[in-house]
């Protein structure tokens, strides 16, 4: 079944695997020194999405990392959002209260989604009931990889109804759907279904979230923004691990969307491990020196 | 204040150039030594990215240009006599060499001639040495490569390159000279002498033979004089098509090889991935500020897709950054120099007189030195000046096609014939397209890429004969034994 474009049919352009990587691979050569290394680091604390996503999650372990998100140290600023499981929203919820971090939380029944449709919008309305800030929900990979591209629209439309006043970010899982093309596909597929910003990876899959898959979703926000003039942001998930990388990331959106990007608003760094590097280098060009490890908080 | 606020631009990261150690002045390498020219003469090389001179060079005059043929020839028993392997082991030396010194090589090379560190440092010093690599190892294989020949090196070969690839270009004719047996007098262009005359200190410290390698720096007039030297039993020019129809005529040698201008089409059609088609165009027209041979000056984009392609083009240039040749992050340097500035200057001119559209990026330029923001036309015709003429700069053409016959007719419709570009995800489309093309080189959904591998060179007034790969072994060849 052939997916039909509301918006003419060459954003359904093809993606070329080489071209494409080959591009990603530019923005690793840009040098970030000094100021920009700061503002970089500053910004990427600031995007990020502060995410534990475990079985063993506790009240006690969300309430910690809750406590790091709006004061993560090194004077850094507060992170976007903490990230947690349905359960544990109430407690993000209470911990981040007045701080302006935002509670999101995973939903429709992460991280596979294989789950009767309604069970998983059920999943949605009551974790926006408990105070879920925003909703990442993941596709229905199983009707992506079947062709049935009309059934995956509409279960984002029906889980955006859901979310009612909540941000939805829509996770297509590009480790499980082959392609860039198929990447590219579900891009349009989440954003014409109403996703206010589309997420590589649950973080529960390898691979999770590349340069090049981030890249080949950038430039769908990109040409989607330009034909329906709405702005639809982006959150790669899992696997960026330093500093170093996220530079790279913030690199690649600045020149492939434009600096107006560059805001939580619009884009989100998922991730658990980052932050800390963020922290050690932003110490490093406060001071010139490196800490150890024990310096900053294991939370 | 929260981070998010502030508009996010790099800092400077300029590369050192502390690595490269200028002498004042610089003499003429003949015979394995850096000698005075015969009458003093000098002139100046600068740097193009601020006006300021680098050092002094020499002068050759003729009398020069006769020593230097004379050492070469006397060299040539002994070097091409030498075994096969040895020889080899003399090329492998070089390129390990360069290899060594590659950052000192690449600041140079963008102190001179104005091309980002970033390209100087990735392209043109790794592919220099990836060249010797490889002709280094055919050295002791002619007789592989030409099975049931009898290759013999010519004698002396008389070598001229241009100031595009400073380097590069003198590794390509040196490599293949020196692996098939012969020796070279080699001219670097005016205005970027500098990494030649490192080249050949490093000739000297791999041992080469005195005599084998010869290089004189000067004008037009040196060149003129070593092209149509009777001495000679081989020319190699690189350069402009004006320039090689002269020396068609003045050669005194029938071995000749020219590579010469270029027009190139890039055509993209509608089925092509699109992001990746405009950073293949971007990269052939503005890599190296567009002073590249097989740049595809041309755009060939098919009229459906046109609107889209061109936005995209018109956003993704104001993501280049122009300046500073030794910042890490700029993307397009200095124009190599003034007199190459006005010509861009004049063509782009004519462009606007003939009624195409002017589109360039609002990069801010640097106060001193030569400087062109990455530009391109639309509203282009075929008749048009910017359509026809090899501009040599970072100027794009973009003419519209409706079927894939009138992609390939106006491609074709150049006197040129160096390169080509197809964009496609069709791959029966691709083959079926660059079989109908007049071109030397094509490349199917990337443009500009170069190995030593692949023989490189032109049809029509773009040139002839090849360089690189095993087709870059027979120009410098007397194959005897005609199979």
């Amino acid at each position: 079944m052939r997916v039909t474009y509301r918006f003419g049919p060459f954003l359904d352009t093809p993606v070329d695997q080489v071209g494409l990587e080959e591009r990603a691979a530019r923005f690793t050569k840009r040098s970030i020194k000094k100021d920009a290394k700061v503002a970089g680091l500053r910004l990427a604390v600031a995007i990020c999405d502060l995410t534990t996503l475990e079985g063993k999650d506790t009240e006690g372990k969300v309430r910690q990392l809750c406590a790091k998100a709006i004061r993560p140290g090194s004077g850094a600023p507060s992170v976007a959002a903490v990230c947690v499981y349905p359960n544990l929203v109430p407690v993000a919820r209470e911990a981040l209260r007045g701080s302006g971090v935002k509670v999101a939380a995973v939903a429709t029944a992460f991280p596979s989604g294989q789950f009767p449709l309604e069970l998983r919008l059920e999943d949605v309305r009551q974790t926006v009931a408990s105070g879920a800030d925003e909703i990442d929900m993941v596709i229905n990979r199983r009707a992506f990889l079947e062709g049935d591209y009309a059934a995956v629209r509409d279960e984002i439309e029906a889980v955006k109804d859901a979310c009612g006043p909540a941000h939805l970010k829509v996770i297509l899982e590009t480790g499980e759907i082959g392609s860039y093309d198929s990447v590219r596909r579900a891009s349009f597929l989440a954003m014409e279904a109403g996703a206010d910003f589309i997420k590589t990876s649950t973080g529960k899959v390898h691979p999770a979230a590349t340069m090049p898959v981030t890249l080949a979703m950038l430039e769908a926000i990109r040409d989607f923004h330009w034909d329906t003039g709405r702005e639809v942001g982006m959150k790669p998930a899992g696997g960026i691990r330093t500093a170093k990388e996220a530079l790279h990331y913030l690199v690649m959106v600045k020149e492939s969307l434009g600096e107006a990007w560059l805001t939580p608003r619009l884009f989100r760094f998922g991730a658990s491990a980052l932050l800390n590097d963020l922290l050690l280098q932003l110490h490093k060009e406060a001071t010139g020196r490196y800490q150890s490890r024990n310096d900053v908080s294991l939370d | 204040m929260p981070s998010t606020e502030a508009a996010w631009t790099y800092a400077p990261a300029p590369e050192g150039r502390d690595i490269v150690k200028l002498r004042q002045s610089y003499g003429l390498f003949i015979d394995g030594q850096f000698v005075e020219p015969t009458d003093g003469g000098r002139f100046v090389t600068e740097n193009p990215a601020t006006e300021e001179p680098l050092a002094e060079v020499a002068q050759a005059t003729a009398a020069d240009v006769d020593r230097a043929i004379a050492a070469a020839r006397a060299a040539f028993p002994a070097w091409s006599g030498l075994p096969d392997l040895e020889r080899g082991k003399f090329l492998f030396r070089l390129a390990r060499l360069i290899q060594e010194r590659a950052r000192e090589l690449a600041v140079l090379e963008s102190l001179d001639g104005g091309k980002p560190i970033r390209e100087s440092r990735d392209v043109d010093v790794p592919l220099a040495a990836a060249h010797f690599f490889y002709y280094a190892g055919w050295a002791d294989k002619l007789g592989e490569a030409f099975p049931g020949r009898d290759p013999r090196p010519l004698g002396v070969a008389a070598q001229v390159i241009p100031w595009n690839f400073p380097l590069l270009m003198a590794v390509w004719k040196l490599a293949p000279a020196l692996a098939t047996g012969n020796t070279c007098v080699l001219k670097p262009a005016e205005t970027t002498p500098l990494t030649a005359l490192l080249l050949a200190e490093l000739v000297q410290d791999a041992g080469i033979p005195p005599g084998v390698v010869n290089i004189l720096t000067g004008d037009g007039t040196t060149g003129a004089a070593l092209v149509s030297h009777e001495g000679v039993d081989k020319v190699a020019f690189t350069g402009s098509t004006e320039v090689g129809k002269r020396i068609m005529q003045t050669a005194k040698t029938r071995h000749l090889t020219l590579e010469l201008g270029g027009k190139a089409a890039n055509i993209v059609f509608e089925d092509a991935p699109l992001d990746q088609a405009v950073e293949g165009v971007v990269n052939g027209i503005y890599f190296n500020q567009g002073h590249v041979c097989c740049a595809g000056s041309r755009l060939l984009v098919q009229e459906s897709v046109a609107e889209l392609f061109v936005r995209k083009l018109a956003h993704r240039i104001e993501s280049l950054i122009v300046g500073d040749p030794l910042d890490k992050n700029t993307d397009i340097g200095a124009i190599n120099s003034r007199a190459q500035l006005t010509k861009i200057q004049e063509l782009c001119a004519s462009g606007e007189e003939e009624g195409c559209v002017r589109h360039e990026s609002g990069a801010a330029l640097p106060e001193r030195g030569h400087w062109f923001r990455p530009t391109f036309f639309t509203e282009v015709a075929q008749t048009h000046r910017i359509a026809r003429e090899e501009i040599f700069g970072p100027v794009l053409a973009v003419m519209t096609f409706r079927t894939p016959e009138e992609a390939v007719e106006k491609a074709n419709n150049t006197v040129y014939g160096l390169s080509a570009g197809v964009w496609t995800d069709k791959g029966s489309k691709i083959f079926k397209t660059l079989g109908k093309l007049r071109a030397g080189v094509v490349w199917a959904n990337t443009f500009n890429k170069f190995d030593p591998s692949a023989p490189f060179g032109g049809m029509q007034e773009s040139g002839f004969g090849r360089e690189g790969g095993r087709h870059g072994l027979a120009p410098y060849l007397s194959l005897g034994g005609e199979a």
